[in-house]
């Protein structure tokens, strides 16, 4: 299982859980998995997040995930 | 100071080669966004809201219909409907629809023959509004009394309850807060403020657009993004992104403001209107402050808990910002996010509030809302430092954020030079300078993210060997000389047998616009993979040639060469022998890379300033300032040196004098420079830099970005050195006299 360390302010949307445990091999698997879990989730995803993996922020959906990776979802970030 | 063990020993990176494009910004020669000008030509004027809430009853443009010249007359009417989301927050602020939601929102426009025709003919255009309650502070925005801006504007994250302006609600941190307060010997608690700012490019917003009947359009535009533009203005336009073809021009600054549109989509279908002949808009500075992006003005709460040897043992933040009256526009996630980012604490929390207000609509402005963030925390930090007789830096180097530890965002930092730049900062002669009377030393830190994103470059080599680099990200700080830099370093040749060009939309895939610091970086690495791709072609080549196996060739010193002795014995074969006969070995050599880049590495800095208040005025002179910041690597030292400069004087800007002033009519009052006041020469020393190099791993040259995380520390360290010199503490920017005065007297009576 991946575990999707989540903002807490999407605790309310997510059963009251900040660490998701969910099956995915890839970016994309994982962002599925947490809104088939959860769909109160999906407007947040869908205005966009960053995804960190171990430190750094992917953008490759396909990228892939393990179970050992770190794993957050963070606020979108703009830069001038 | 390199300080890994990263290649070194660079023939080119490294070195500081003339810029490419000095000789044609010093002669007049660059082609700026109002030097674009086309047969036929027209020339657009903007009829703007006065006023800063208005619903817009009646718009009749009957009398500038008539004046001869006058080609067309725009409304929203002539705009699709529909739209949704941030496409919708576009082309209202392009256009206002029903109701105006601030001053200087565009409300019709007009194209003419000449500009003064235009101008005279928007001033016929007769609007009627119906003028509504405005509010323009942040907090005031909160209150229950608050005018309603847009109702049903607030997504999903806001708690039930909140007023109907509040449209966003983050909240994230870690750790046991109430634990980490307990564990502290001094808890202290305050609340900051900072006004608006401006961007302050030099050069404004300018386009010519032309488009007709069919959607088939072209426009020359001043921008750091020619795909978004070609994005957002056919989504305002409700045409198809691949039939508007965008050129960027050279730049006049943008950091930031230049991201997005503002009144491109207005040529375009003025344009649309007039037959298809070309539309020239350009804004006024009034238009520019009036109309454009600045950033958010901020109200933030910072609660700390340190031990007594300086240990942070808590932190906690509530953040209020105003982006204007759009949601999404505000930088509050990111002044969140960096708030802490520098620290390794045990305990932290952020809140934060996005708030309408009747304000234009915010743009990035250089690591959005980075330095508010640091306004707020660096300053309680050094309020902490001084109440237990701490010294500032060493407190910043006993907490500072390292490799493997817990972001305050939340995931686990890689590589990041702070500590090395607070090392570098307190081994520096500046802070041995004595001081005298009425004068203060202030210490800040600052970050950035930086940013990788969606790039495309494109290389080829010339019948004669030199080469051309087609890149996607306009150049707002010399990523010229910094691609060129790194793309010659690769295929071995002197940097001055390459140029890059900064090309349209048509001549590569989706470029991310410069923003985020990432134009050396994401595209500095698309251009190093496009030139290894030549050199294999090239390699093969040779090979082809010699009649050996491609694997037998290898590339030393821009020359094809047999690899070891049992390849061949043939003399090395050069770039310029091989792009000499290339059409007659298989065609045109070029390479090509396309990606979404990540891998990119933030950026930490420390500054150092000296000021002198003056007791009798409250003004504050800059005495002396030092930048000290990772680079990862600097590929040109003196660009980077550059952006250092460049973000303090914004930085030193922001702190003591720029700000939005409103009257009570929420009207701007400060519409040109000579009111709204940026750094000139005369107001600032020689700024001494530091560049501390701790290599991104995630990048071949080991690049971080260097554009942005220079603007953060300024706002604090001057509020540091204002309280160093006078004992008085300012909480709300700009520092400016009146301000610094009222603070020493206030000091003075007891009441500081």
């Amino acid at each position: 299982m991946v575990k999707v360390n989540l903002w807490s302010g999407l605790r309310r949307f997510a059963a009251d859980q900040t660490v998701v445990p969910v099956e995915a091999r890839t970016v994309r698997e994982m962002l599925d998995a947490l809104t088939a879990a959860h769909p109160a989730l999906l407007p947040f995803i869908k205005a966009g997040v960053s995804v960190s993996v171990n430190g750094q922020i992917v953008t490759d959906l396909n990228a892939p995930v393990a179970p050992e990776d770190e794993v957050y979802l963070i606020q979108r970030i703009k830069g001038g | 100071m390199p300080k890994d063990d990263l290649k070194t020993g660079y023939r080119i990176v490294g070195t500081r080669p003339d810029r490419p494009d000095g000789l044609d910004k010093v002669t007049g020669r660059a082609r700026y966004g109002a030097d674009i000008s086309a047969p036929g030509m027209l020339h657009a004027a903007v009829v703007r809201s006065p006023h800063a809430h208005a619903r817009i009853i009646r718009i009749d443009a009957s009398k500038a219909l008539v004046l001869d010249g006058v080609k067309a007359v725009i409304t929203r009417a002539d705009f699709p409907t529909g739209l949704t989301g941030e496409d919708w927050n576009l082309q209202e602020n392009t256009i206002a629809g029903d109701v105006a939601l601030y001053d200087g929102h565009a409300v019709a426009a007009v194209a003419a023959t000449s500009k003064l025709l235009a101008q005279d003919a928007a001033r016929l255009i007769e609007v009627v509004y119906e003028v509504l309650p405005h509010v323009i502070d942040v907090d005031a925005a909160m209150q229950p009394d608050a005018p309603v801006i847009r109702a049903g504007t607030a997504d999903h994250s806001v708690p039930e309850g909140m007023h109907p302006n509040v449209v966003k609600y983050i909240d994230f941190g870690h750790g046991d807060l109430e634990a980490g307060f307990a564990a502290a010997d001094l808890v202290r608690a305050q609340t900051y403020k900072t006004e608006a700012t401006h961007q302050g490019y030099i050069e404004p917003h300018a386009c010519l657009g032309q488009m007709g009947a069919d959607g088939k359009g072209e426009m020359w535009v001043c921008t750091q993004g020619q795909w978004y533009i070609r994005r957002m203005c056919s989504a305002v336009l409700g045409t198809d992104a691949s039939q508007l073809r965008v050129t960027p021009s050279e730049i006049g600054g943008g950091f930031g403001g230049k991201t997005t549109i503002f009144m491109e989509p207005l040529a375009l279908a003025l344009s649309r209107k007039a037959g298809g002949r070309p539309v020239k808009l350009v804004m006024s500075r009034a238009e520019v402050l009036r109309a454009t992006g600045p950033t958010a003005s901020a109200s933030m709460d910072v609660k700390l808990g340190m031990k007594a040897d300086g240990t942070l043992t808590a932190a906690q933040v509530n953040f209020r910002m105003q982006g204007g009256a759009f949601i999404g526009s505000s930088p509050v996630g990111e002044a969140l996010s960096c708030a802490l980012a520098c620290y390794t604490i045990p305990a932290v929390h952020h809140e934060g509030y996005e708030v309408l207000a009747n304000r234009p609509k915010a743009a990035a402005y250089r690591a959005p809302g980075s330095p508010m963030a640091a306004f707020a925390v660096e300053s309680l930090l050094d309020e902490m430092c001084r109440e237990l007789g701490l010294d500032p830096l060493a407190v910043r180097l006993k907490n500072a954020a390292r490799e493997g530890a817990k972001a305050s965002y939340g995931p686990t930092y890689n590589r990041i030079g702070l500590v090395e730049t607070l090392e570098a900062t307190m081994a520096h002669a500046n802070l041995k300078v004595p001081l005298g009377p009425n004068q203060g030393r202030g210490v800040a830190s600052g970050f950035w993210f930086n940013h990788g994103g969606e790039t495309s470059v494109s290389l080829a080599i010339g019948e004669d060997g030199t080469v051309t680099v087609s890149v996607g990200t306009p150049d707002i700080g010399g990523s010229r000389a910094s691609l060129g830099m790194m793309t010659a370093e690769t295929l071995g040749i002197p940097y001055e047998a390459v140029r890059v060009n900064i090309v349209e939309t048509g001549a590569l895939g989706v470029n991310e616009p410069t923003h985020g610091s990432r134009a050396t970086f994401a595209s500095g690495l698309a251009a190093v993979e496009a030139a290894k791709q030549a050199i294999k072609t090239m390699c093969a080549r040779a090979a082809a040639e010699w009649g050996i196996d491609a694997d037998a060739v290898e590339w030393i010193d821009g020359a094809a060469a047999p690899a070891g002795p049992n390849a061949g014995k043939f003399p090395p074969m050069s770039i310029a022998e091989i792009g000499a006969k290339m059409g007659s070995t298989g065609g045109p050599i070029s390479g090509h890379h396309e990606v979404t880049a990540g891998g990119f590495g933030a950026s930490f800095g420390a500054h150092v300033v000296d000021v002198e208040v003056d007791p009798e005025t409250g003004r504050t002179t800059v005495l002396r300032y030092l930048v000290v910041q990772d680079a990862g690597r600097a590929i040109h030292p003196a660009y980077v040196e550059g952006q250092y400069h460049g973000g303090a004087v914004q930085g030193i800007g922001w702190a003591l004098n720029e700000e939005y002033v409103y009257g009570a009519d929420g009207r701007l009052q400060n519409t040109v420079f000579l009111d709204y006041r940026i750094p000139v020469a005369s107001d600032l020393p020689m700024i001494d830099t530091v560049i501390v190099e701790v290599p991104n791993p995630g990048h071949p040259y080991g690049v971080r970005g260097v554009g942005e995380t220079g603007i953060t520390p300024p706002l604090p360290a001057l509020a540091n050195a204002i309280a160093a010199a006078t004992g008085a503490r300012l909480r709300s920017l700009p520092m400016s006299p009146p301000k610094v005065l009222a603070a020493i007297k206030a000091k003075a009576n007891g009441q500081g």
